[in-house]
């Protein structure tokens, strides 16, 4: 393979790229992917803490729980239960394409909103039902 | 790493006007894409107008128009006029295509036209394609075989024939590879759609020996994997072909081997 660096060697500009390019569903949806993912890696330290406290007695328990009460935190809480679904429907989604299914483009926007639309409705369900 | 942002020497500036005198009714304004290695500026955009009523259908024939009639210097690859060649891929109206297939119809306002994006620019819209031809020679698109030749010619039933369907009618333009984030941050190692689609192109060929092998070489966390299924190949393409399944099914053959 060629040296990407030894092209631009001899002061080339570089084309636009993302400055440029339209931006398309499914391109917002693979970047919501990898953020949810991201979420969910840090957001998992609360759901630890949560776990830990419990060792640590009843006092400590109680008083984590009024911490996760405030609305900053608790919101914080829902979006990640958002991130939680809008990651694990995405990664069905990654599933179904795996199998080499789901790549028309009509399937492919279908999945993407059916995504969303999941993902939604399942964080609503879990939080007020 | 990712480089979200243009080098200091790629960002765009404003650039020259030539706006219409006469007031048409059917006034088309042309943004587009320029840059000069014998100057020592920036890429620029300069702003075209033309009368729609004297001009063809496509954007090629806007751009042809433009450089006849109001700017000799302008620079763009074209040859075939009519979806073969693909010597006329460039990014339009913020997707990549074909200038030659593209009606100006289709698009509202001003028209803007790049380079296939992330490439070194040799000049305006020419970009330096280099890397991607070197992709594709990378994955050996000819036929391979173990057996000695026959005397007349490799035969091929109906069925298999049509295992290569979808993926023949590919004109290398680089549409597809250019339009992936994925093949952006990592060109040098990514193997990009249009090479992909290649690659399962021979992989599907019931008359080439070489399957393994041709797997085994793929069989890299880059080459392949760098595919996130961001569907921005299989959405330019203007074959309508769909780089993004072939890079799936090479991604199965993959698993299931093992």
């Amino acid at each position: 393979m060629i040296n990407k660096n030894k092209l631009n060697n001899d002061d080339r500009p570089l084309s636009p790229h993302l400055q440029i390019y339209q931006p398309s569903f499914t391109m917002i949806m693979s970047i919501m992917h990898r953020v949810t993912g991201a979420v969910l890696y840090f957001g998992s330290l609360l759901l630890l803490i949560w776990y830990v406290s419990i060792v640590f007695g009843p006092d400590t328990y109680n008083f984590v729980g009024k911490l996760f009460s405030f609305f900053i935190i608790k919101f914080a809480l829902f979006l990640f239960t958002w991130a939680f679904f809008h990651h694990l429907f995405g990664g069905i989604r990654h599933f179904i394409w795996d199998t080499g299914n789901g790549f028309s483009l009509t399937a492919v926007e279908l999945l993407a909103r059916l995504t969303v639309i999941l993902s939604l409705l399942s964080t609503l369900v879990v939080w007020f039902i | 790493m990712a480089e979200l942002t243009l080098p200091k020497n790629s960002k765009v500036q404003k650039g020259k006007s030539y706006p219409l005198e006469s007031d048409s009714e059917n006034k088309k304004g042309f943004s587009i894409y320029r840059w000069n290695p014998e100057d020592k500026d920036n890429p620029r955009m300069d702003y075209y107008e033309i009368d729609l009523s004297k001009c063809g259908p496509m954007v090629l024939d806007a751009i042809i128009k433009i450089k006849n009639e109001l700017d000799p210097t302008l620079t763009f690859r074209r040859s075939c006029r009519e979806g073969i060649c693909g010597s006329c891929a460039m990014n339009i109206d913020g997707v990549n295509t074909l200038a030659c297939t593209k009606s100006i119809e289709d698009i509202k306002g001003q028209v803007k036209i790049n380079p296939l994006p992330h490439q070194p620019v040799v000049k305006d819209l020419v970009p330096d394609l280099t890397n991607f031809y070197e992709q594709h020679k990378s994955i050996q698109p000819w036929l391979k075989t173990k057996s000695s030749a026959p005397e007349e010619e490799w035969y091929q039933s109906k069925e298999d024939r049509e295992k290569v369907d979808g993926m023949y009618e590919c004109i290398m333009c680089a549409c597809c590879s250019t339009s992936c984030p994925s093949y952006w941050w990592n060109s040098d190692k990514y193997l990009g759609p249009a090479a992909l689609l290649q690659a399962h192109r021979w992989i599907s060929d019931s008359r080439d020996d070489f399957k393994e092998e041709r797997l085994d070489e793929l069989d890299d966390a880059f080459k392949v994997y760098s595919c996130r299924a961001i569907m921005n190949c299989a959405k330019a393409c203007p074959k309508g072909l769909s780089p993004a399944k072939a890079i799936a099914e090479i991604k199965k053959e993959l698993a299931l081997r093992k």
